[in-house]
């Protein structure tokens, strides 16, 4: 018994021992703060309060000051945003810009050679349907000279520092350039409204369906020679019309911001509306290679269709079944009417 | 040569416009613009700075590589300059620009910009020296007549310095060195009004 009692004893004892060696190792260490405690952080304050400093940056941080001089943002004394403009613009968005619209002519002219144009499976039959109204082709048309326009004088303005000058020289890339801005400038708005129709006067037909899906699932009948059902507008036409509602719509009203400098907007603001209007445009530009190349070489027959209005049957069972269709149901029970 | 340069003492600055005035008055400076300006920060606060800014002849300037139609050029002396014959008036310098030096005349509706203007460092453009054209156009070239900028020259309390940059860091440098490192301990306020700010 005496010798577990002991044993306990010392245990208690290596215990307690132990327990006031790490509080002293925790708490002596923080004596120093008996020291400093009593005035606290005043070496620090006064370093704190240097004015000039605080002035540097304030201006560093572009906050605005007061001055005499009118203009717009004349009382900021720097921007820094611009700085990161101007590297997003030179660097990543032109270089990958080149490189999408590159990649995707490349892409098209690979797929030419290896698939060739997707030809008419069935004999053209002579008889023709109306496929596009006069005033539907005067809106694509109005709509896809102004986007080819826009393209041409958009990419000179991007890409013709480093492509054009040296084919033109100074003086003349810059006369070609100040009436290409001035082409883009006024022709940017007059897009924006034939877009805005076009949105409008097809967006009943752009909902997707099941009907899509299986289009997908077939390639829209480009690779292999299964011919998938779509109805008046297929799944890449749809793709591309919410192309042209989403990034069409952003490219239409960041090219606004750009286009009247006299509402006083910000440069903050025009940066962004740059950046913007500059993705949206490329990625659309991409986009319309691939529409250009499926609506004529890439297909037989599909360019008539936009020119004349009127398409073959053959045509129009091939890549339109359902909306063939439905015309033919209209013209049975119009034609049951009329009896 | 020489690599010219800017630089305002904000510690010296007293926000009297007087370079301003001076620059609008020597390049008969179109309506609307002015090539330099006074910012201060902190105004009637007792931490009050005012800084002088104009273009301050980047290296790198931002100005130059978001130019279209690639129409800045930059001296031997490093004064940016730009041709106003080949600038077609797209705003992108002054987007770009972190000192709002680059600015537009109002030509036509809707502000649709006309040639771009901003400070020469008294340096003209690419005319033939002090000749009709070049006065008509970017105003007096002082560096062809062996002068420094106007604003500098005029400068009351010789707050803004403009020149060789090593003359120019080696006077700021003495300034620094005579006010014992801390501005704050030197001139202004404290010496003035016998105050303790």
């Amino acid at each position: 018994m005496a010798v577990a009692d002991s044993l306990n004893k010392r245990k208690k004892m290596m215990l307690w021992s132990g327990i006031v060696i790490l509080l002293a190792i925790i708490i002596l260490p923080m004596s120093g703060y008996l020291v400093t405690g009593y005035e606290p952080n005043q070496q620090y304050q006064t370093d704190v309060e240097n004015p000039r400093s605080d002035t540097w940056r304030q201006v560093r941080r572009g906050n605005e000051g007061y001055t005499a001089v009118t203009g717009q943002e004349a009382n900021e004394l720097i921007q820094s945003s611009g700085e990161t403009w101007r590297q997003v613009r030179n660097g990543p968005m032109a270089t990958y810009g080149s490189w999408l619209m590159g990649f995707v002519l490349l892409a098209i002219l690979a797929f030419y050679v290896m698939r060739g144009r997707v030809e008419l499976t069935h004999p053209r039959t002579g008889e023709t349907v109306e496929r596009w109204t006069l005033n539907e082709r005067r809106l694509h048309w109005t709509t896809a000279i102004l986007f080819i326009l826009l393209t041409i004088t958009g990419l000179s303005i991007l890409y013709g520092r480093a492509v054009l000058i040296p084919l033109m020289g100074y003086p003349g890339f810059s006369l070609y350039a100040t009436g290409a801005k001035f082409l883009h400038n006024a022709l940017g708005p007059v897009f924006m409204i034939a877009l805005f129709a076009i949105l409008v006067k097809f967006f009943r037909h752009n909902f997707f369906n099941k009907v899509d899906l299986e289009w997908f699932k077939a390639y829209g009948g480009m690779v292999g020679d299964k011919h998938p059902s779509a109805g008046r507008m297929n799944g890449g036409e749809k793709v591309w019309y919410w192309a042209l509602a989403t990034a069409g719509i952003a490219l239409c009203f960041s090219g606004l911001v750009l286009d009247f400098p006299n509402f006083g907007q910000e440069r903050q603001v025009i940066q962004l509306a740059h950046v913007i209007h500059l993705t949206t445009a490329l990625i659309l530009i991409a986009f319309s290679f691939g529409h250009i190349y499926i609506g004529t070489i890439g297909t037989e027959g599909a360019l008539e269709g936009m020119t004349t209005g009127r398409v073959d049957v053959a045509w129009a069972e091939q890549h339109h079944d359902l909306w063939l269709q439905e015309i033919r149901e209209k013209n049975a029970s119009s034609s049951d009417r009329s009896d | 040569m020489a690599r010219m340069k800017f630089l305002c003492d904000a510690d010296r600055c007293i926000e009297c416009n007087a370079c301003v005035t001076a620059c609008k008055n020597e390049h008969e400076v179109p309506w609307g613009i002015n090539r330099r300006r006074v910012v201060t920060i902190d105004d009637g606060l007792k931490q009050e700075k005012s800084i002088s800014v104009a273009c301050m002849h980047c290296t790198d300037a931002p100005c130059q590589a978001v130019c279209p139609v690639d129409c800045f050029y930059t001296t031997p002396e490093g004064v940016v300059l730009h041709d106003k014959d080949i600038c077609i008036g797209c705003g992108y310098c002054f987007y770009a620009c972190p000192f709002g030096a680059p600015q537009y005349p109002q030509e036509g509706a809707f502000g649709a910009r006309g040639k771009m203007d901003k400070c020469t460092f008294c340096a003209g453009g690419p005319e033939e020296d002090n000749s009709q054209a070049e006065l008509d156009k970017y105003g007096r070239n002082r560096l062809a007549e062996g002068k420094l900028p106007l604003c500098a020259e005029m400068c009351s309390t010789k707050a803004l310095l403009a020149g060789d940059g090593d003359i120019v860091a080696d006077l700021f440098r003495k300034r620094v060195v005579r006010r014992g490192g801390r501005p704050d301990n030197w001139g202004g306020w404290e010496t003035a009004y016998e105050v303790k700010l």
